[in-house]
């Protein structure tokens, strides 16, 4: 045990842990919104709506990550009228290509936890709304959403710590977040262990956090 | 299309090829990472406290670390910990093992935490009766597990086992940065010759769709299998 390497690294391993961090909130963010768009596209009566949101969901769950950053990354380059187009300030950055595929990623996920919890909804609850007057719109925003985050809770927060995990993928695009920053320190140093050690515990730390985060809401939004 | 022609003209042949090595992996892993889970679960549900602290450190260390950073610490520290333990028996050459080896053994442990978590489920949403129903007939424990526990096991596990199965046909792409020759290592090879990233890959996603797809149907059947009589 070389633990001299174990406490060198990790003020380096702390910062690039900051990187997965900024992946992780923005990609999170970006993939709620997209996760419930497709919920409710999934819950439409018309046909083609709602196979193309099964379609998005089924591609993005039955690929690998790594296959989607890497079309993303080195594939969409590839088309000339995108590189000339403005949409090539954000697709050059591999910073932003990850970030679109983790979102779309985190969104086809959440939009299954969503359905099944939007699904899961008692239909006497939304009639008791309507007998109330009460009209579809603030149904749908005061009752159901409500009731949908909730019991879309533990499986959410699985998700959560499933992306915070998937976020290593970004080193394979030259990212220099956690994992990219312990393979370098890995592959110049030979000390495999060391810096395993290291690196899983800082993982496991945010795991941990994660993990208790999403209990206390839990237990505060219970009924 | 040329570029998925068969034999030296195209990539369909390496492709193909590399599809087989990714279901072997795949097969692989799994069945390393059962025996991982045929020796954890019974930690998981021991009466001894350190039993099942050694199962519990297992599978919240693996579950909450990057699959990633597992492989690196496999490929970059696989072959040391073998010359570790060679040289403890007076072996001191350098031992090199294969991308297959240590990719499978990776994934396999991976899987194997998994695995642990949805047999423990499955064994503890079995009736408490009908481990007392066997005691009362004097099977003993060997057969009490084969006839009675193993058959309802299997039932309740079958949905989760393949959602395990689905994560780690999935991660076997990871093994890809070790330089085991499966679909995204080839995909990386022929984007990289005939400079047309975004048709391979895109085809390595159709890929992974087409074996996640049949793998399903052949896991559907199973469960029907295994749930005759419910």
């Amino acid at each position: 045990m070389d633990f001299e390497l174990m406490i060198n690294s990790l003020p380096k391993l702390l910062n690039a842990a900051v990187v997965t961090l900024k992946l992780l909130s923005v990609s999170l963010i970006v993939g709620l919104f997209i996760g419930l768009l497709f919920a409710i596209l999934r819950l439409n009566r018309n046909i083609f709506i709602n196979k193309f949101a099964y379609g998005y969901s089924y591609v993005f769950r039955g690929t690998p990550l790594l296959v989607q950053i890497f079309i993303i990354y080195f594939g969409l380059g590839q088309i000339e009228s995108l590189r000339s187009s403005f949409l090539w300030v954000v697709l050059k950055e591999p910073y932003w290509c990850a970030i679109i595929a983790f979102a779309l990623n985190t969104g086809a996920y959440t939009s299954e936890i969503l359905r099944s919890a939007f699904q899961t909804i008692k239909p006497g609850i939304i009639e008791a709304g309507k007998s109330l007057g009460i009209s579809n719109k603030i149904i749908f925003y005061k009752v159901q959403i409500p009731i949908a985050i909730r019991q879309s809770l533990p499986a959410y927060g699985n998700e959560i710590i499933l992306m915070l995990k998937g976020t290593s993928l970004a080193s394979t695009v030259t990212l220099m977040d956690l994992t990219g920053v312990a393979k370098y320190i890995i592959s110049t140093t030979f000390k495999p262990i060391e810096v395993f050690i290291v690196a899983g515990g800082i993982y496991l730390f945010m795991t941990f956090i994660i993990h208790n985060v999403i209990k206390f809401l839990e237990k505060k939004y219970s009924y | 299309m040329e570029l998925l022609a068969f034999g030296d003209t195209g990539w369909g042949d390496e492709l193909f090829r590399a599809t087989l090595m990714t279901i072997a992996v795949s097969i692989t892993a799994m069945i390393i990472g059962f025996s991982f889970a045929a020796i954890f679960t019974p930690f998981k549900l021991s009466k001894f406290k350190s039993l099942n602290l050694i199962a519990n450190i297992y599978t919240t260390v693996i579950r909450g670390v990057p699959e990633l950073l597992v492989i690196y610490l496999f490929f970059f520290g696989g072959s040391g910990a073998i010359m570790f333990v060679a040289s403890m028996f007076g072996y001191n050459d350098y031992i090199e093992i294969n991308a297959f080896v240590t990719g499978s053994f990776a994934i396999g442990i991976i899987s194997g935490a998994y695995s642990t978590e949805v047999f423990r489920g499955a064994i503890q949403s079995i009736d408490k009766g009908q481990f007392e129903a066997a005691k009362v007939l004097g099977f003993n424990k060997f057969k009490q597990f084969y006839k009675i526990v193993l058959p309802q096991m299997l039932r309740l596990a079958i949905p989760n086992l393949s959602n395990v199965w689905q994560i780690t046909l999935k991660d076997t792409s990871l093994i890809s940065v070790t330089g085991l020759v499966e679909i995204m290592r080839q995909s990386y090879i022929a984007a990289g010759s005939t400079r047309d990233p975004l048709f391979f890959y895109s085809f390595a996603a159709v890929l992974y769709l087409l074996l996640t797809f049949i793998s399903m149907k052949l896991i559907n059947k199973l469960e029907v299998k295994y749930s005759r009589g419910y």
